[in-house]
């Protein structure tokens, strides 16, 4: 592994750790929402540099289905809350 | 091609930080979906770019391509889908005076 790779997925870890932050202490279920929003995207900007750092094309499947998974893991919690009635 | 890369994961890192910074300090739903949509577009898209010129031609960038042009369509329809929901769910844009509060929806809708 390429050593600008490598600290670059240890920055995007601690990245991660840092917005897991807001998920923690948000006041309403939106600033949660946008802690795992900003969380997902890190972890799939992760999967690709380890991918392309280890140059094995078959772990980019593995990124692509964690992305489309995001979304809709965001599409169900938001549909979910909605009709439940507790946005605050 | 590699010192081009390398100036886009900069470029990924730094959109990141001021992401991150956005999202612990501003005071509201709206202020902080914003920081966090538009930094980790850019700075995920900057990555994503940085990857395919540092892969070079191959199976690698293609599936890279893929990915990236899912993820651009992908990640503002979340924040859309936030921010509706935070709106349908009654919080009320913050603003700097506090005297002048209204209620959502009063005036522009």
């Amino acid at each position: 592994m390429a050593l600008v790779l490598q600290y670059l997925v240890y920055f995007l870890i601690a990245s991660s750790l840092l917005s897991m932050v807001r998920v923690v202490i948000g006041p309403s279920v939106a600033d949660r929402m946008i802690g795992l929003n900003l969380v997902a995207a890190q972890t799939l900007a992760i999967l690709v540099v380890v991918a392309v750092a280890a140059d094995r094309s078959i772990y980019l499947d593995v990124a692509l289905v964690y992305d489309i998974f995001g979304f809709v893991g965001i599409l169900v919690l938001a549909r979910y809350f909605t009709e439940k009635g507790e946005g605050l | 091609m590699i010192i081009v890369a390398y100036i886009f994961f900069g470029l990924g890192v730094l959109f990141n930080i001021m992401g991150n910074i956005g999202v612990l300090v501003f005071p509201d739903v709206y202020t902080r979906l914003q920081a966090s949509s538009t930094c980790t577009t850019t700075s995920v898209l900057s990555i994503l770019i940085g990857c395919i010129l540092y892969a070079g031609w191959g199976p690698i960038s293609g599936r890279l391509v893929v990915i990236a042009l899912f993820f651009f369509v992908t990640n503002p329809i979340s924040a859309h889908i936030i921010a509706r929901f935070a709106w349908q769910s009654g919080i009320v844009p913050w603003r700097r005076t506090h005297s002048r509060r209204q209620e959502p929806g009063a005036e522009d809708d």
